[in-house]
């Protein structure tokens, strides 16, 4: 039983970091249709950009994590306006080869810059223990600023005016554009705040494994999984597919191999696609 | 008229004479070079510029290079007809990938006409490189390649400097025994690739044959970066000591996360990573791990050792070695990633000088017919039909680190004789 209790503690704590991993994935696929192959990089430029702020500015990592999102949300909109918005309106084909450049280049470069060998953050906030459970508190203020991340990304897209106009846009770019919705600035703006999500994730991951310059590949997998899982557009179907997909990978392990737990996710991915492609949660396409 | 005949034969054969006496005369001016022949030998291999492999490819790396700089400045090796041999290498980045090796390992052999190979780093990169290494004719000397089974294929070419994997973690077994005579139950937790799983069998095998209650065993992916489900295992299965790991980058997360979590456990001895002097910036989570050592910077292997242990001594002591890679890498401690780089060299250079011959097979023979110790320990080769190439001769030492003065330090704890300190029992 403690074990139980152990296992799934740990599965949702890291299932709210896959939770905004995945939100920005389904934002930007959501709202402009977008299948964003730039996403795990994206991560992994987050957890470097902390390890730099940490290791050679010397700035806490949660003050870094700022930092990381305005310059997270700055680069997707320069990433749209050069490489997304010429081929946005083509064939999905198009989109995908776009973004799987952008992949190439940010894993080009980074390799140049820092080779693929592992980085760490020697950062430590400890431990606690309720009962016969051991937190890691980098961890729990990982889930927490995943709750506030969601929370403001549901406030900005429900409540405030740019985030109306990104539901307009993706419901009907057309008649939004007919309404006088800058359909463009508003497209830019969300593939800004995908990416800002991404890099957020990956701030927020570099402060407690280690990670390489590939190590975003398997959040991006993970991610997709989600975003079928929890269906297009919605923050809180990501957040609670990332609590799905971290409870499933706590519990796997306590009867079988830990090796299995790609297998099930995977499956249970086909799965989905195959009997309800909208996602568990039925959100819009 | 006869006269006259006389007279042009003799200054003809006079001529013809002294003619002949310059060109003998000159014939050695004209030979010398021959006898001072330069041949340069071409040693082909990969390495992991980029990948999982990097860091301890790259220190094997930079210790072969060592040698080669070493050998190539002091003027390069002469055989007893006065042929100077020196070394040139050829080299590409194999990303860490098994793909990449083969393709490379056969443009090294049939296009770049390497004339020895060294392999690339881990069993099952050098698994793949040597069916290329077999297939062409090559001598392949593996370095940072420990998995048995690579020497049990038939191959005639390939030669192990490493202590074989399974012989890699039985002395940590060992260890515990002497240490914790009341540990009955044990966790085995490793890398699944080929080597890391080879290992931990036979560690495992090992083990079970001493008594002991094998409680959880398992493997995971090498680019595994959370632990937490391997750690909540661990401490359901009420394991004693946690025996395992894999390459560097996996088992230094281990460790770190095992001591975030505040796991307690009596012994804990991972593969690879604890004798890499990196594995020190774990802090406190450093503290009392052991690990498995092809070489150590403390070794004292010298030629005073060689003749101690009735042993034929060859090359640079374990000393020189150690001050000669900090000057040459701006004072980088050596790992035995590093040593056995250089190991592989010194290896080769004693093959030659023993075949005195640049020719394969004579070099492959010497290969066969080797039994001295170096600076990295004794090196000999299995020359049976079923494991040929296996080392038999190298055998590992078991490293902790241990809070010395100066901070966390490195101490052979294991074996006994070869001790520089008592093994921290259990790990505080």
């Amino acid at each position: 039983m403690d074990f139980l209790l152990a296992s799934v503690s740990d599965g949702l704590l890291i299932g709210f970091i896959y939770g905004i991993a995945a939100m920005g994935l389904s934002l930007i696929f959501g709202v402009m249709d977008v299948i964003n192959l730039a996403h795990g990089p994206i991560i992994a430029l987050g957890m470097f950009s902390i390890y730099l702020l940490f290791s050679i500015l010397g700035l806490h990592p949660y003050i870094g994590l700022i930092i990381v999102a305005a310059a997270g949300l700055l680069l997707g909109m320069i990433i749209y306006a050069i490489v997304v918005r010429r081929v946005i309106d083509g064939p999905h084909l198009s989109t995908l080869l776009a973004t799987f450049s952008v992949n190439m280049i940010i894993i080009g470069l980074g390799t140049a810059a820092f080779s693929t060998a592992p980085y760490n953050i020697e950062f430590s906030l400890g431990r606690f223990s309720i009962g016969p459970v051991t937190f890691i508190v980098t961890r729990v203020i990982g889930a927490l600023a995943a709750i506030l991340v969601t929370a403001g990304l549901y406030y900005f897209l429900y409540k405030s005016r740019p985030g109306r106009y990104i539901r307009a846009v993706a419901n009907n770019k057309a008649a939004a554009e007919l309404v006088g919705v800058p359909s463009n600035l508003i497209l830019a703006l969300s593939f800004g705040l995908g990416t800002m999500l991404a890099a957020l994730a990956g701030g927020l991951i570099a402060t407690f494994f280690p990670f390489t310059i590939l190590a975003g590949g398997t959040y991006e997998l993970k991610s997709f999984v989600i975003v079928v899982l929890g269906g297009l557009g919605d923050p809180i179907g990501a957040l609670v597919g990332g609590l799905i997909l971290g409870l499933i990978e706590g519990i796997i392990p306590t009867f079988m191999e830990t090796t299995w737990v790609p297998v099930v996710e995977f499956v249970m991915f086909v799965m989905i696609l195959l009997v309800r492609p909208s996602g568990l949660f039925g959100a819009k396409q | 008229m006869k006269r006259t005949l006389i007279v042009l034969l003799t200054l003809l054969l006079t001529t013809s004479f002294i003619l002949g006496a310059c060109q003998t005369a000159a014939e050695p001016e004209e030979t010398e070079p021959e006898q001072a022949e330069e041949v340069t030998m071409v040693i082909g291999f990969t390495s992991s510029i980029t990948g999982k492999y990097e860091t301890s490819s790259g220190r094997q790396v930079r210790g072969f290079n060592l040698w080669m700089d070493q050998v190539n400045d002091a003027g390069g090796i002469t055989l007893s007809d006065g042929t100077i041999i020196k070394f040139e290498v050829v080299t590409y980045d194999d990303e860490s990938n098994t793909e990449r090796v083969q393709e490379l390992y056969t443009r090294l052999a049939t296009e770049d006409n390497a004339d020895l190979l060294i392999s690339p780093y881990s069993s099952g990169l050098t698994a793949a490189a040597s069916i290329i290494a077999e297939q062409n004719g090559k001598v392949m000397i593996t370095t940072g390649a420990a998995d048995d089974s690579n020497y049990q294929q038939g191959y005639t070419q390939v030669f192990q400097i490493y202590t074989p994997a399974s012989r890699y973690l039985t002395g940590a077994v060992d260890l515990l025994a002497d240490v914790g005579p009341e540990v009955s139950k044990v966790a085995f937790v490793h890398e699944d690739d080929k080597f890391s799983t080879s290992v931990v069998e036979a560690a495992k095998a090992y083990a079970e044959e001493l008594g002991y209650e094998i409680v959880l065993y398992e493997g995971y992916a090498a680019d595994t970066t959370d632990f937490g489900s391997f750690i909540n295992k661990i401490v359901d299965s009420g394991a004693e000591a946690i025996l395992g790991g894999g390459h560097f980058q996996d088992g230094s997360t281990f460790a770190r996360q095992l001591h975030e979590k505040g796991v307690k456990t009596n012994l804990f001895a991972l593969l690879v990573a604890p004798p890499e002097p990196d594995f020190a910036e774990l802090g406190d989570a450093a503290l009392g791990v052991i690990g498995p050592s092809q070489w150590e910077p403390l070794a004292a292997y010298s030629s005073e050792s060689a003749e101690a242990a009735g042993a034929e001594w060859f090359g640079p002591s374990s000393e020189d070695f150690l001050t000669d890679y900090m000057a040459a890498y701006d004072g980088e401690e050596p790992s035995y990633h590093s040593a056995g780089g250089y190991a592989a060299g010194v290896v080769l250079q004693n093959a030659i000088l023993s075949a005195d011959s640049t020719d394969p097979a004579a070099i492959k023979s010497a290969m066969d017919a080797m039994d001295v110790m170096i600076f990295f320990g004794s090196i000999k080769f299995d020359t049976s039909e079923e494991n040929h190439g296996l080392q038999i001769g190298h055998s590992m030492v078991y490293i902790q680190w241990q809070m010395g003065d100066e901070g966390l330090a490195k101490q052979v704890v294991w074996p006994i004789s070869g001790a520089t300190a008592e093994a921290i029992y259990p790990i505080p």
